[in-house]
């Protein structure tokens, strides 16, 4: 392999994994700071592509399509806390895998309903069409560019939020000492719910940035869900940091592993977990 | 050699049969309560098929295209009247022994059709096997079915996985091809695609360069896309299904690929899935029973009831579904509608030749359909006819022990 399909190949490795991070850390923000398991967090990733699907047939564009979709499952994620989620907060696992299942089960026959079970795609914007040539053969679609830009931006807003404002402060606290958190008068009750909303905003925006080269595809949340699990265990739970050396990892290990390894690829994200678990029982980042 | 007489338990059965028909109609004069006989009651026929899931459109479309040829011939089959049970089979495996038990021991149905998921084909398959229930399988294309597993009372008018995919090999070298990359998912159905198309490549002369495969159902292919054009081979025979061959094609389009190693495939990579596909889709060659404008007066008639019927466009499956209904209208008519002289029923089913749709239409000794598989090339949204890959082409039926 020449250098340049070796650097592609990263380049690929770098672009999941990044897609990766962003629907992981919805996920372990809710799991650290919630304490809330969400069976449900790829249905929702599902519910986003779907939605930027809508909107970009309906009016044309894919600007709105995205805001529109992020939008909807922010406000779709503040209802759902107030009715459902805050009852299950400290509630045990069980009892939250069921009514996240539930969900799964309730938002697959609404997804049904509304948008059928066709198969969709989407076109991204004009300027984002298109490929970039890198060798004779090969060029990198100019949209999987921007994805990884895209993905690095909200990394770095979401990192900023954790660490720079008020209320990533807040959330640092929560996931540190609950307890002692809520002693100190801190609402609680307010950091849940926006935290619960964004968490399901990042799974359903990772969905609609991801659908131009994805399709838009009834179940296409299942693997999603299973990867992102797999990357919030490994980086340790509540670890938006860990997330993010987990997802890269996982992107890279999956790239590699299907171009070196074909025969155990499928496992070997599974075998690079158990790895760390060994060495690290509460995953890279994880809080002992 | 009278015992292998074919003709001499169906004489001694219709004399039966002249017989009790004299009995009831005597008992009937006497207005005694009599049971309904073989002839009068309804033929019962079990549909088990997927009405919901993934595979829904799939199932309804078998379903319709039953149902229309049966209403076509005024509700009956070879002047038997044929009634519906339905069960929705999910394209679960798991449950599809306990819905074929449901079919047969409950509602005891005279016939089974089913279904579009081979793992739930070869469960049904086992289970028409241990009670000798007749079954006509309408889409599922897993060897198995009429392979090892084949009896005189299975048949299928769809396709095996062996069947639509080895004439493609041919086809590609016949256009220049010397050497291929395979790429498809690691299951039981893409190992029998590829593993068809291979033979039919490497007889023709072309040599493989790589097999390809990514676990099921996974739809992140960049890396393999890559992989490809390291390799830099001349063509590349692809097989996926769904929303998997939307995302394929589209990401194959949006790494050039499509400009330089030409693309092709079973024809699942491109049926019912060119609206989604789009421009990315044009230029990709198949290979497959149907084309979307094959021209033949059979084809003609059927589009046009279909379309009147249900309002939507007939496919494959609708054909497949309606050819079904052909076969055992081919069956009841060897035997007058007399299900009970299924030896009968079954060997002329055999031995059918259908107007298809599709084309002419006969069966091998497993059960399997002998027909044409066509070369089609996508054009502006339709896969459109190319020309005939493969004349009356016969799945080799390997590890079936019937003889003809």
């Amino acid at each position: 392999m020449d250098a340049i399909t070796f650097a592609v190949q990263l380049l690929n490795g770098v672009q999941y994994g990044l897609v990766l991070f962003l629907v992981a850390s919805g996920l372990t923000l809710v799991f650290g700071i919630l304490g809330v398991i969400n069976l449900a967090h790829g249905a929702f990733y599902m519910l986003g592509a779907y939605l930027a699907w809508a909107i970009s047939a309906y009016t044309g564009s894919f600007a709105l399509a995205i805001v529109g979709s992020l939008v909807i499952s922010f406000l779709l994620g503040i209802a759902l806390e107030e009715i459902f989620v805050k009852r299950m907060i400290g509630r045990d696992h069980l009892a939250q895998v069921l009514l996240s299942f539930g969900l799964i089960l309730v938002i697959d026959e609404v997804r049904q309903i509304v948008f059928g079970k066709d198969v969709h795609s989407v076109m991204p914007p004009e300027w984002l069409r298109g490929s970039i040539q890198l060798t004779e053969v090969l060029s990198y679609p100019v949209y999987r560019l921007a994805l990884c830009v895209a993905c690095l931006v909200l990394a770095a807003v979401i990192f900023y939020v954790i660490q720079k404002t008020r209320l990533g402060m807040v959330i640092r606290a929560g996931a540190e000492n609950r307890d002692m958190t809520r002693a100190l008068g801190i609402p609680f009750d307010v950091v849940n719910r926006y935290v619960f909303a964004g968490g399901i905003a990042l799974a359903a925006l990772g969905g609609s940035l991801v659908a131009p080269v994805s399709t838009v595809f009834p179940g296409m949340g299942d693997g999603m869900l299973i990867l992102s699990f797999v990357v919030v265990v490994l980086g340790g739970i509540g670890s938006v940091a860990g997330a993010a050396i987990g997802a890269l990892l996982i992107g890279l290990t999956d790239t590699f592993g299907k171009v070196f390894f074909p025969q155990i690829s499928s496992i070997l994200i599974y075998v690079l977990m158990a790895g760390v678990l060994l060495w690290r029982p509460n995953g890279l980042l994880g809080k002992a | 050699m009278s015992h292998s007489n074919p003709f001499s338990v169906p004489t001694s059965r219709r004399r039966f049969l002249l017989g009790a028909a004299a009995v009831t109609t005597g008992a009937a004069a006497f207005r005694f309560p009599t049971p309904a006989i073989a002839q009068g009651a309804p033929l019962k026929v079990g549909f088990m098929l997927p009405y919901s899931g993934t595979f829904a459109k799939l199932g309804k479309f078998v379903d319709d295209g039953f149902r229309l040829n049966v209403e076509r011939q005024g509700g009956s089959l070879g002047g038997r009247r044929i009634e519906f049970v339905q069960v929705d089979d999910e394209s679960k495996p798991e449950s599809a022994t306990d819905n074929m038990n449901r079919l047969v021991g409950r509602e005891k149905v005279d016939l089974v059709v089913g279904t579009v998921h081979s793992g739930v084909a070869m469960a049904m398959v086992k289970v028409a096997r241990d009670t000798n229930t007749p079954l006509i399988i309408p889409n599922a294309g897993v060897n198995e079915a009429t392979g090892p597993m084949c009896a005189p009372h299975i048949f299928r008018t769809s396709f095996s996985n062996w069947q639509v995919c080895q004439p493609m090999g041919k086809v590609m070298f016949d256009e220049g091809r010397r050497n291929a990359v395979t790429i498809t998912w690691r299951y039981a159905a893409g190992a029998q695609m590829v593993d068809a198309f291979k033979e039919g490549f490497t007889r023709a002369g072309g040599a493989i360069v790589e097999d390809l495969a990514l676990p099921f159902p996974e739809v992140e292919f960049q890396a393999l896309i890559t992989r490809i054009a390291t390799l830099k081979p001349d063509s590349v025979f692809a097989f996926f299904a769904g929303g998997g061959a939307v995302k394929f094609v589209k990401d194959y389009a949006a790494a050039g690929l499509n400009r330089t190693i030409p693309l092709y495939g079973a024809g699942f990579l491109t049926d019912g899935t060119l609206p989604a596909q789009g421009a990315d889709a044009n230029g990709i060659k198949t290979t497959l029973h149907y084309a979307d404008n094959l021209d033949n007066p059979a084809n003609r008639a059927f589009l046009e009831a279909f379309k009147a019927k249900t309002g939507q466009d007939g496919d494959i499956y609708a054909v497949q579904g309606w050819d079904a209904a052909a076969l055992l209208a081919e069956g009841l008519k060897a035997t007058k509608g007399d299900w009970s002289a299924r030896t009968q029923a079954t060997a002329a089913m055999r031995a059918a030749r259908i107007d298809s749709p599709r084309g002419p239409l006969s069966f091998n000794r497993a059960g399997n359909p002998v027909q044409n598989v066509y070369l089609r090339e996508v054009r502006n949204g339709r896969n459109e006819l190319v020309s005939i890959a493969g004349q009356a082409v016969d799945d080799p039926a390997r590890g079936c022990r019937i003889q003809a």
